[in-house]
């Protein structure tokens, strides 16, 4: 993927900005983040740099502008995008940025009690603070009901919780929704409830420790998070893996994206009352889970990928038990599929139910699954095939209108889809070397550890100084279950990252939940919820 | 029938406790909420489902009212944003009620060791059994309600629990 990053100045970001929307075609505001120079070695002229991440409607480029801040405001793009709206409250919340002419520019993450901006690097990383109330959300309510000129009392609409701690609202998510009878006529959202300060984390550990805690970002494809950071790094790196490691990689990363997707529909069936559903969906992944901690030592949380490769290679026999794996996973897709396709009852209570446009869709940021179900053919294994994609044979899933039924069925059919790449990795996996051979990135055997003065250098060093990356900045992103995954890295030159962004898919799908689900009944607020597949650990990281 | 029959009411009557009894029922009718934030709510979804099966142990009617429930589950992270609402629903659970943490995050923080992760529940609410593992395996957890119940027989019945259990949100 071509990517191009340009310097601007404060004062221009926004024209520019409007011009790379409107005449250059960058659509899909992908992130927003911003970088604390106070530690650099080098410091620059100004504290604060933020960093705007969009791609192209071909989705084949992406453009990255970088603006030095002279003071700690700029002007919001909150007009231009609908994503940009979460984006710059994180930011704001996170390093303190006033985005001037942002409507509602109010903490994101962290509580409302919290004092002081956590991802500033003068922000001590153990600095907890305690909470002790809950906001109300009356204070973004109350204007979006003057909006639509509905009161509270006058057109006897009540407000309801749907979380933060509600079955279906699939880990801590909240939503404040006004009804008028069944139906909601506005509602927002607060997130933040997860936040595990990940980012923070990365600044304070090596490259190679960080990815246990990107297990932890969308845990139920563990794997496919641990890729794409190795895979970002290993770019800054300018490395490559050999052969059999890519396809270890692709083999892995198709199972992962199943599992997720088991979850994500056995869990929205089960909403719906179709328990049935449930056991045959959520049986295979078990499954799945004994191959996976067979071949990694954990069911959940694998750790699997290291910088430059794996921990180890494939175990002997593993075709066998990936085989019967697979068997079952397509019977329980079949007997699943048996019973919704054509139900009545499935259909009626899903088909057109929040649907978003094309346009809608990528206006929110909406990537993946999610933005296929409405009809746009971006997926990241296409665009920019990585890891030998464009040489596996299979299709990308595109629904039409968006709706709930779009985005589920979109993750059946994915599913399949992944079957069949799997299978092909089977029959093509290379011998050979998994791991690069570059001694100071991968671990020497244990023979050469344990059996002579050199190789226990070598293991010492890389343990305690970790992997030296490059001095830069990088954004790279993989097609992770959810969406784009991305990852922007900002490195000094040492073995721990100066600073690590996340672009995580859930993040702005749930961005657009409150508005999608408008107009609609609050037991159709929770299937859209099952649908979007909102991974809160990802999401507020 | 012939009630002087001594035979016949040996039979028909059992003496025991009254503590037995109600031990005994409680034991296999614990009824739990699922406090779920993160990875290990994940892993109790697999504990409920048909391979592990919590309902072998008498606990898999999952309550999603605190009201209905006396066995708190909390799996996953706690922030401190989350901690007045854990808080809120432990206060809410009648009593008598236990408290199980699964997972590292919710017994010790983890290694999230930062300014936004509640470094343990049992800074807020009491906890009986704490398990181990990032994050546990399903077994631990069914071996945690197994705990509970092996705990319970050593109730004295009608008695409150954890009345001396002061937390940091108590203090308030």
């Amino acid at each position: 993927m071509i990517s191009k990053s340009l310097d601007l100045k404060e004062d221009i970001l926004y024209q520019t900005v409007q011009n790379a929307k409107e005449k250059e075609g960058f659509i899909l505001l992908l992130d927003i983040t911003c970088i604390d120079n106070l530690h650099k070695a080098h410091p620059s002229s100004s504290r604060f740099e933020l960093v705007y991440i969009l791609r192209h409607r071909d989705f084949l480029e992406t453009r990255i502008y970088k603006v030095a801040l002279m003071q700690e405001s700029i002007q919001s793009i909150s007009r231009l995008f609908e994503s940009a709206d979460w984006a710059e409250r994180e930011v704001y919340d996170q390093y303190g940025i006033i985005f001037k002419g942002h409507k509602n520019l109010k903490r994101l993450l962290n509580h409302m009690e919290f004092k002081g901006h956590p991802l500033r690097k003068d922000y001590e990383i153990t600095k907890g603070q305690i909470c002790t109330y809950s906001q109300d959300l009356m204070d973004e309510m109350i204007p979006l009901l003057k909006e639509r000129e509905l009161e509270l009392q006058k057109d006897n609409l009540m407000v309801v919780n749907l979380g933060p701690s509600h079955p279906a609202s699939h880990g801590t998510i909240r939503t404040l929704a006004a009804l008028d009878g069944e139906t909601i006529v506005a509602a927002a959202s607060e997130i933040g409830y997860l936040h595990r300060g990940f980012e923070k984390s990365c600044e304070n550990h090596n490259y190679n420790q960080i990815i246990p805690y990107t297990d932890r970002l969308n845990y139920c494809s563990a794997i496919m998070n641990n890729i794409a950071f190795a895979k970002t790094v290993e770019e800054m790196l300018d490395v490559t893996l050999p052969d059999r490691g890519i396809f270890i990689r692709v083999l892995v990363g198709e199972l992962s994206r199943i599992i997720d997707h088991l979850v994500c529909l056995s869990a929205g069936l089960l909403d719906m009352g179709a328990q049935t559903n449930y056991w045959y969906l959520f049986n295979p992944r078990n499954d799945a889970y004994d191959f996976l901690s067979k071949l990694t030592g954990a069911r959940l949380t694998n750790s699997y990928m290291r910088i430059g490769g794996m921990t180890h290679d494939l175990y002997e026999g593993w075709e066998s038990d990936l085989k019967t794996v697979l068997e079952k996973i397509d019977f329980g897709i079949t007997e699943s599929l048996k019973m919704i396709v054509g139900n009545r009852i499935y259909n009626d209570r899903i088909t057109d139910v929040s649907p978003v446009s094309k346009k809608e869709a990528i206006g929110y940021g909406f990537t993946g699954p999610n933005l296929r179900a409405s009809g746009v053919a971006f997926d990241l294994r296409f665009s920019n095939p990585y890891y030998f994609y464009d040489n596996f044979e299979f299709d990308m899933v595109v629904g039409s209108v968006g709706d709930t039924y779009d985005r589920m069925m979109v993750r059946f059919d994915e599913m399949n889809e992944s079957m069949k790449i799997i299978r092909q990795a089977m029959t093509q996996m290379p011998g050979g070397e998994f791991n690069i051979s570059d001694k100071s990135i991968i671990m020497p055997s244990k023979e050469s550890i344990y059996g002579g003065i050199e190789g226990m250098m070598n293991q010492f060093k890389l343990v305690i100084d970790g992997v030296k990356v490059p001095e830069g900045e990088h954004y790279s992103s993989y097609e992770a279950a959810n969406g784009e995954l991305g990852f922007y890295i900002v490195s000094d030159g040492s073995g721990t990252p100066y600073k690590v962004k996340v672009r995580p898919p859930s993040f702005y799908h749930l961005a657009a939940y409150p508005k999608i689900i408008e107009k609609y009944q609050v037991a159709d607020a929770i299937m859209t919820l099952g649908s979007l597949n909102i991974i809160a650990g990802e999401m507020d990281r | 029938m012939d009630v002087s029959n001594r035979h016949l009411l040996d039979e028909a009557v059992v003496t025991t406790k009254l503590d037995a009894v109600i031990d005994w029922g409680r034991e296999a009718s614990l009824w739990p909420f699922v406090f779920g934030t993160a990875c290990c709510a994940i892993e109790f979804m697999a504990t409920a489902a048909s391979r592990y099966d919590i309902s072998r142990f008498g606990a898999e009617v999952l309550r999603f009212s605190p009201r209905h429930a006396d066995l708190l589950i909390v799996a996953g992270t706690i922030s401190y944003k989350q901690a007045p609402i854990l808080k809120q629903i432990w206060d809410q659970m009648p009593e008598p009620k236990w408290c199980v943490a699964i997972g590292a995050c919710a017994s010790t923080g983890g290694f999230y060791d930062n300014y936004t992760t509640l470094q343990g529940i049992d800074e807020i609410i009491p906890v009986d059994v704490y398990v181990a593992g990032c994050p546990p395996r399903p077994e631990a957890i069914l071996d945690a309600v197994m705990d509970i119940q092996r705990q319970l027989k050593r109730e004295e019945k009608f008695a409150l629990r954890n009345q001396e259990f002061k937390g940091r949100l108590d203090d308030l």
